[in-house]
């Protein structure tokens, strides 16, 4: 069966210039050229966003919602993501930022810092529960859960299976905000403020569930502009800051694992770091390990490509605020009252997505990688991209796949002309001239 | 199970003596492979530990050797071949705590011992030869069907 894949990463053909920054960093090989152009193979995307960040031309796009989109609703819910609070060079105080969003046309406004405190609650049942299988995999980053998908498929059953605090911030939020205002659900729409694509397409195609509680998200950066104007107009601070220092910190790289209370816990930031560790993983090397928590970017959410502000100024920001956070933990009851009214574990196994396999038959894949290899072997290994594939193994899979040809090594290509041209030689001193034939004698 | 015809494919990785950057990316060549091949991932992690322990104990023990993977339809059969020192007491190196690697290995947290019984526990069929003085071959098996 084929499944349609949404992808939150697109290419502006227009920007592209054909340069090799994009295919040589996607963790994946997911980018090839053709026509001179990059090309996103839809299936091995995982929408990290590395592309968007190392592009020099801006040519990677993340396509996510206008914030026009909230009038799409009657009432409109924000749920900032955490790192929002690291991005304001003079705002201390994470009340105003929150008052800033409801003047921008907000209705209600839910942290989803707060949700992380209770996906951390709920996360620390869970891990009770699962004793062995260690160490444990944190779902949170949606674009290293498909990593896993496609690349560790064996390291699926180590993911903690629990709902995202996005999508727990979506269900409190809107069950919250009908309850007081009496409005139907339909007529609530919750946007994520969000520093990632992979955010917006797990809303689109979500990893667990069939379908997202997320009506919409909109990037930081989409609404940094708009919302600094608002922070500065805010008079008073009202009580809508509920998340405590914990919940806050999961903007960070190694939040989650504080939060989840984990004294052998390992974080890693950046996904070509984080491919390192899952390697050694699946080794069976960090068995002594109880929790992974594994961030696509750079520094953690606060790195993601759609924030405004450097990804290590805004981690020491968060680090800061952390302090002003005035949330109380939550209790027993209001996590077990939570954990009976709204999903928060996933609803679907998590698939794996073997898109690197050569072939589905197992004898046609061992010719292929054969022929593979003897392809590989004549290719110059100078990985320069300048076929359209990330590196020479990767052309060389291309060719068996059938989606290039040795010809689009420019150094075979060059060796061919060559020998071409030496052929055309050999040949012309071969070709005796019309001149010679009619002026020469003539022969016995 | 018989063919009709015989898909088969091999791989051949030279392995430096001593030199513990490189170590383990042949193992991790293999599990590449595999993936590509389309392996049952359960069966992967089993290959991929007992190739990266054979790959290190030509890394730490071996004056130089080579790991050879072969592939076909019924099985995965990986050899780990070197050129010596080769193995005085067979037995007592299959022992799980044994360990005869040096401090400069022991140093960087290998030598507990557990190489050759980790081969053999994770491989489906497991064979060993080795004499003093002469070179060491372990050739690893794995049922895929």
């Amino acid at each position: 069966m084929l499944e349609r894949y949404y992808h939150s990463v697109t290419l502006d053909r227009e920007k592209c210039k054909g340069c090799t920054n994009c295919i040589k960093r996607c963790p994946t090989e997911a980018i090839r050229f053709a026509d001179g152009k990059a090309r996103i193979i839809a299936e091995r995307c995982i929408d990290c966003g590395e592309c968007i960040r190392v592009c020099p031309y801006h040519a990677k796009v993340a396509i996510t919602d206008p914030l026009s989109s909230i009038k799409d609703f009657k009432y409109a819910i924000a749920l900032p993501a955490p790192t929002l609070y690291g991005q304001f060079e003079k705002v201390h105080n994470l009340e105003d930022i929150l008052a800033g969003l409801k003047l921008l046309g907000f209705d209600e406004v839910y942290e989803v810092a707060r949700a992380a405190d209770y996906v951390s609650a709920f996360a620390q049942r869970e891990m009770e529960k699962r004793r062995g299988n260690r160490p444990l995999i944190s779902s949170a980053c949606p674009a290293i859960v498909r990593l896993i998908q496609v690349r560790f498929p064996e390291l699926i059953n180590n993911i903690i299976p629990i709902s995202s605090p996005m999508e727990v911030a979506a269900q409190i939020a809107k069950k919250t905000f009908c309850e007081k205002r009496g409005v139907r659900a339909e007529e609530v729409g919750a946007f994520f403020i969000t520093p990632c694509a992979a955010k917006m397409t797990v809303v689109k195609n979500p990893i667990g569930m069939d379908k997202s509680f997320v009506d919409g998200c909109i990037s930081i950066m989409d609404i940094y502009g708009p919302l600094c104007s608002k922070i500065r107009r805010v008079t008073s601070a009202k009580d809508l800051q509920t998340a405590t220092a914990l919940g806050v910190g999961w903007a960070n790289s190694g939040g989650e694992g504080r939060a989840l209370q984990q004294e052998n816990f390992l974080a890693v930031d950046g996904i070509h770091n984080v491919i390192q560790v899952l390697e050694e993983i699946e080794n069976g090397k960090l068995s002594d390990l109880d929790f992974f928590e594994g961030l696509s970017c750079i520094g953690g959410c606060v790195g993601g490509p759609l924030v405004f502000e450097n990804s290590f100024v805004a981690q020491n920001r968060v680090r800061r605020l952390i302090a002003k956070a005035k949330g109380t933990p939550l209790s027993e009851e209001e996590i077990d009252k939570q954990m009976s009214s709204i999903v928060w574990t996933f609803q679907k196994e998590i698939a794996p997505k073997p898109v690197m396999k050569l072939a589905e038959d197992l004898s046609v894949a061992i010719k292929k990688m054969e022929e593979m290899n003897a392809i590989f072997e004549q290719l110059p290994g100078m990985d320069c991209g300048s076929c359209g594939s990330p590196n020479c193994r990767a052309l060389a899979e291309d060719i068996v796949r059938g989606y290039a040809t040795e010809m689009d090594c420019i150094f075979k290509l060059k060796e061919k002309v060559k020998s071409l041209a030496q052929e055309m030689i050999e040949l012309a001193e071969k070709i005796p001239l019309g001149k010679d034939k009619a002026g020469g004698e003539v022969g016995e | 199970m018989e063919t009709t015809d015989e898909a088969t494919m091999s791989k051949y990785y030279s392995i430096e003596p001593g030199n513990f950057i490189l170590a383990g990316e042949a193992a991790e060549q293999i599990k590449k492979i595999l993936k590509q091949l389309g392996i049952d991932a359960a069966l992967i992690r089993k290959v991929a530990i007992a190739s990266y322990e054979a790959e290190m104990n030509l890394v730490i023990h071996s004056v130089g050797g080579r790991l050879i993977l072969n592939v076909n339809p019924q099985e995965i059969t990986i050899i780990a071949q070197d050129d010596g020192p080769g193995i005085k007491d067979i037995e007592l190196a299959m022992k799980e705590g044994y360990s005869t690697a040096p401090d400069a290995a022991r140093e960087l947290g290998f030598g507990a011992g557990m190489g050759l019984p980790n081969i053999k526990r994770y491989s489906d069929r497991f064979a060993i030869q080795s004499a003093e003085g002469e070179g060491t071959r372990v050739e690893m098996t794995f049922y895929l069907s």
